[in-house]
């Protein structure tokens, strides 16, 4: 059991954070909080795509010539490298979550502006009393 | 010629949604006439590739030259040749129409809101055009953040139900992305037509089955599919009116044409059938949101509200579709999706043009609407006997479609719900023509005037003549379904069906 928790230590790490980022979009009620849950959420799946490139041992980088040891050759063999690309799809997904996140805080600025606090309960109220 | 057209269908509205803040610096009205002009670009294109499908076959295009498994592929085959002519042809009536809308809602924001139209335009075509998995996904991000944009440009209640909907639709999103992942680390391509070649040995790996059940669940949040409908209804009505009639025929259908393309084209469909049982759920899901969404729609004071619970009932039957895994089934979702695209775009415009001459769309407030403005609702007409089915519409083609998917499978429960569902229908929308053109209207107008003294105060010549398009082609589509069914849609539907 111990063995399954600290081989795949990193796929456990990114399901607690997602959970976290879950839980705060579902049960905070503060709108800025639910915005900070999204982001962990997003982080969690970017970590995720990032630690699933890494290996250990002797591998290089593919632009590197592979092998200190036994004299220079291109790493060709899959072993030999770590792969670069859920890398780069990553830096992609970074920059739509921070857009995401630029996008939501805007959106806040004219909750505020219009209501006066970010609090969701409180806002559900004035709605209320506007519509009675 | 037409072998570059997949690029340019994407370029061609990015770059001018990059470029219209020059073209409106001066004066933001100009970039009506450059959104017009774009997207009439973009039908010819879209148009073309339909064409070109038909006559030589599905097209693949090699972005950058590099060959598929390892450079992103954008592959043309029945199903995107399908979709890029409706996104294209709807997008541009919608347009040609916001011009009176958008200057009245959002006047001085002309050039952000066109940018932003654009914007989505690309995105929802990348969608569809890619065949690229995680290119669906930054493409899918485009379309959703530019629709925030937009929705939270809307009236009073529209930034918290634009919040609600960015924190729904990242759930989704980021869902499918780790389904992506999961089939990434798996098969070590993104490819789609690879993946899904390379995945039928391993469709009882955990690693598979989940990543096909996190895909399925992010895409029913962005298609809102009932119990994830929640975002939808507050985000569409609170939207300015013909943003609204953009989204709502457009943005759903598009997620719905990716549950298509990821439930029979990257997993085969026996996966979802019988390794997991996701169709039976999805099928009940899906009939649960019809009858879900046409009460609460019954419910509705306002047209406006009561249109975007339509939809979501209407997502209901197209997932049912999909879901039922069968020809008739999936070619009655296919047809349901264009019929829904020409009939909520129409019903949607009108909902816009009785906001722009009366400032609201509460159905009490309708007395005496159809001698104010008889064309308009004459397409109002029109797209409620598509909603609900009466022939020569497209809705009754496509109604009868799903009707013999539940049948050849014998799914009882499903044809009673149909039924139901339909006459559900007809309830909620004889009301509003009720009022419109039975009730007189109220002595307090001050000088309740006789039936034929009421003066006609129809919308601009800009606004009527796509409400009327809309309604043709409501009726066109219904026409043509047939040969419709029988040049692309029957190419659509899987070996082994």
């Amino acid at each position: 059991m111990l063995e399954l928790l600290l081989s795949k230590y990193n796929y456990w790490l990114y399901v607690i954070l997602m959970m976290i980022g879950l839980y705060a979009m579902l049960a905070k009620r503060n709108l800025v909080k639910k915005l900070i849950g999204m982001n962990i959420f997003q982080t969690a799946v970017i970590l995720f795509y990032v630690s699933i490139g890494v290996k250990t041992g002797d591998v290089t980088v593919p632009i590197l010539p592979y092998g200190h040891h036994h004299g220079h050759e291109q790493a060709i063999n899959v072993a030999h490298y770590l792969n670069p690309l859920p890398h780069v799809l990553m830096l992609t997904a970074i920059v739509v979550s921070i857009a995401t996140a630029g996008v939501a805080l805007a959106v806040l600025i004219l909750i505020y502006r219009r209501y006066r606090t970010l609090e969701e309960d409180e806002i559900l109220k004035i709605n209320q009393e506007a519509g009675t | 010629m037409t072998h570059q057209f997949p690029a340019l269908i994407i370029v061609v509205p990015l770059l001018a949604a990059l470029a219209t803040p020059l073209v409106g610096w001066k004066n933001g009205r100009l970039c009506y006439y450059w959104a017009v002009f774009t997207m009439a670009l973009v039908c010819f294109f879209a148009i073309g590739l339909l064409r070109s499908v038909i006559l030589n076959g599905p097209i693949s295009y090699h972005q950058g030259g590099w060959a598929p498994p390892w450079g992103i592929e954008y592959y043309v085959d029945y199903l995107n040749a399908f979709m890029l002519p409706i996104i294209a042809v709807i997008s541009l009536i919608v347009i040609i129409y916001s011009k009176h809308s958008i200057n009245r809602e959002l006047g001085g924001r002309q050039m952000p809101t066109y940018t932003l139209i654009l914007l989505m335009i690309t995105g929802l075509m990348g969608i569809v055009v890619t065949g690229d998995l995680f290119n669906v996904f930054v493409f899918l991000e485009i379309a959703s953040l530019s629709c925030y944009g937009l929705i939270a440009s809307g009236q009073d209640g529209a930034p918290l139900a634009t919040f609600r909907y960015i924190i729904m639709g990242t759930i989704g999103a980021s869902c499918y992305l780790l389904g992506v992942g999961y089939l990434y680390i798996v098969t070590g391509s993104l490819n789609l037509a690879d993946v899904s070649q390379l995945i039928p040995p391993l469709y009882h790996s955990r690693v598979v089955l989940s990543a096909g059940v996190l895909m399925l669940v992010g895409i029913s949040l962005k298609m809102a599919l009932f119990p994830l409908h929640t975002w939808l209804p507050n985000a569409y009505a609170y939207a300015p009116s013909s943003v609204s009639a953009l989204i709502a025929p457009l943005f759903t259908k598009v997620a719905a044409y990716l549950m298509i393309r990821v439930m029979f084209t990257l997993f085969r469909p026996d996966f979802f059938t019988t390794i997991i049982p996701a169709t039976t759920i999805l099928s009940w899901l899906a009939v649960t949101a019809m009858m879900i969404g046409s009460f609460y729609a019954i419910a509705q004071d306002s047209l406006k509200k009561m249109l975007c619970y339509s939809v979501v009932a209407q997502i209901g039957y197209i997932a049912l579709g999909i879901a039922l895994a069968n020809k008739a089934g999936l070619i009655g979702a296919l047809l349901h999706i264009l019929n829904e695209a020409f009939t909520k775009g129409c019903v949607f415009l009108v909902v816009g043009a009785i906001i722009y001459q009366t400032g609201d769309c509460t159905i009490d407030h309708f007395k005496n609407l159809f001698r104010r403005m008889p064309y308009t609702m004459g397409a109002f007409t029109i797209g409620v006997f598509s909603m609900i089915g009466i022939p020569p519409t497209c809705g009754f083609f496509s109604k009868l479609s799903l009707l013999m998917g539940c049948i050849v499978d014998h799914h009882w429960v499903f044809v009673a719900v149909l039924l139901i569902s339909t006459i559900l229908n007809v309830i909620y929308f004889f009301r509003v023509i009720k009022v419109a053109s039975f009730e007189e209207p109220e002595a307090d107008y001050g000088r309740k005037a006789p039936y034929d003294q009421v003066r006609m105060e129809e919308v601009p010549l800009s606004m009527r003549i796509p409400i009327m398009l809309m309604a043709a082609g409501i009726l066109l589509t219904g026409i043509f379904s047939s040969t419709i069914a029988k040049t692309i849609l029957i190419h659509i539907v899987p070996a082994g069906f």
